[in-house]
């Protein structure tokens, strides 16, 4: 018989929210996290805004030392994983560890770690570089990490694909346990790369929304006026287990994963083709994959980047895929209120997803104002609205022309 | 510097790098058997020492440093070498 994957906690650090709680509550409400940067004195950039974690107290999570030699992007994702696991009640004591396995990926890595290193490199020589630069660094270092404070020996690697990261490691996660090779994942995706290195590189590529004045208004899914989209950092984690082994322990049960699709634009180094038909194609793929009609489909959480490139390309391929079809199928853009976690945003956005199926209600694209002829679609303007769901889909494009898909299921 | 102001800096030193009480930091004590550093930890406090005390310490040198008596005497014997 078929192995069901479902998932029994979930975690998130994010610019509306630290925890699920707080996360539901500022999502529903149509809350924005966009604001000046602090990180640093952002005056001399393009771009001077972001969608920053705040008032994250460190030192309630971690060791002065722990604080000292993991990046941003590893705490931020081990303070959602302990979110999740809390949630799953995992009993560590009791689960086979070596069935326990970690797929947290990251787009970036440890940037704010490289950026002060090759400082003391420029300024003190190669000698006074840390030892602890390469391990802080590497994309894989979350996955580790968490595998290291929880004992879990079972599968543990990450995945990168820029913006789609979240998501392919979910996808992935998913099939490692459906084949038979893991009963639990701690999946999802972390990021921290509002760094002043981070931000020029982004502000060179002109991707970026220059609305300074209004940060509150700069990321506008699908909006006429959207001009390129917010960066942002956080973490999504969630817990994906076996479905026998969940009932069994009497886990709580958020969802089930169904499918998931993957592909590649094969095109561009960021920008997505005019047609989407790479975000379409993983999207087809991962409904065959679900065994799930178009029909079926109540809600799509959209990549939604709020660029002028991607938001079109995505609303033509749901109206090339989902046909005629496409305009009854509510779509939002949760980056509107979050700002684009990068790496992270796949498992912010399957979690968002998740919630709108267990709280009926649709999640909102905020700064919808002006319609824009080419993305006609229902996009929840501006107010979360109830809906019974029973399938909603969670899409991720990233730059390289990576895209992926999943597929999610009322429990 | 005597051995007693040099003692109190690599206490502290020690127990910023490797988060440990410094009530732990004992001259007797062993950084890797004692204080529970392990090869990267000595590598990075090392570093500190060097920036602390402008010393430059050679990688032959820093092995045999196994103890925090060992440190004071050799910062005690190299200050304001370099």
């Amino acid at each position: 018989m078929e192995r069901r994957v479902v998932v029994t906690g979930a975690g998130i650090v994010s610019p509306i929210g630290i925890g699920v709680k707080e996360f539901k509550k500022a999502l529903f409400e149509g809350k924005n996290g966009v604001r000046r940067i602090t990180h640093f004195d952002p005056s001399s950039y393009r771009s001077q805004m972001a969608g920053e974690v705040r008032g994250l107290e460190l030192k309630r999570y971690f060791s002065p030392k722990q604080i000292r030699r993991m990046d941003r992007f590893t705490q931020l994702g081990m303070i959602a994983a302990k979110e999740a696991i809390e949630q799953s009640v995992i009993d560590l004591n009791k689960e086979n560890l070596n069935r326990i396995g970690v797929l947290v990926g990251s787009g970036v890595g440890g940037l704010s770690t490289i950026e002060k290193e090759q400082t003391i490199l420029l300024q003190k020589g190669p000698q006074k570089v840390s030892p602890f630069l390469v391990p802080m660094l590497i994309t894989d270092i979350a996955s580790a990490q968490i595998a290291i404070e929880y004992g879990f020996s079972g599968p543990n690697f990450s995945i990168s694909t820029a913006c789609a990261t979240g998501t392919h490691s979910i996808g992935e996660a998913f099939k490692i346990i459906h084949r038979g090779d893991a009963e639990i994942m701690i999946t999802g995706g972390a990021e921290a790369a509002i760094t002043p290195l981070g931000l020029a590189g982004f502000c060179s590529m002109r991707a970026l929304s220059t609305r300074n004045k209004e940060p509150e208004k700069a990321s506008r899914p699908f909006d006429r006026e959207r001009d390129g989209f917010v960066i942002g950092e956080g973490a999504g984690i969630i817990i994906l287990e076996e479905l026998d082994q969940a009932k069994k322990r009497k886990a709580p049960i958020l969802g089930e994963i169904v499918g998931s699709g993957m592909s590649a634009d094969a095109y561009h180094i960021t920008q997505p083709t005019t047609d989407g038909r790479g975000i379409r194609k993983a999207m087809e793929e991962a409904l065959n994959n679900a065994k799930i009609s178009g029909e079926e489909v109540d809600y799509i959480n959209a990549h939604g980047t709020s660029t002028p490139f991607n938001d079109r390309a995505e609303t033509k391929a749901i109206k090339s895929l989902f046909k005629e079809n496409a305009y009854q199928i509510p779509v939002s853009s949760t980056k509107s209120m979050t700002g684009h976690l990068l790496g992270a945003t796949g498992g912010v956005e399957l979690i968002a997803c998740l919630l709108a199926i267990n709280e009926e209600t649709l999640p909102p694209t905020i700064n919808y104002e002006n319609p824009d002829p080419q993305c006609d679609l229902d996009y929840v303007p501006n107010e979360a609205r109830e809906s019974k769901i029973k399938v909603a889909i969670s899409n991720s494009m990233g730059f390289g022309g990576h895209n992926a898909v999943l597929v999610v299921k009322k429990f | 510097m005597d051995k007693d102001e040099i003692l109190e800096k690599v206490k502290k030193i020690t127990s910023e790098q490797l988060g440990v009480e410094e009530s732990q930091i004992t001259p007797e004590a062993k950084f890797i058997d004692d204080l529970g550093a392990d090869s990267l930890d000595t590598v990075e406090l090392v570093m500190a020492l060097e920036e602390e005390f402008d010393l430059e310490i050679s990688d032959e040198e820093a092995e045999k440093l196994i103890t925090v008596q060992k440190v004071v005497d050799y910062v005690s014997n190299h200050l304001g070498e370099k």
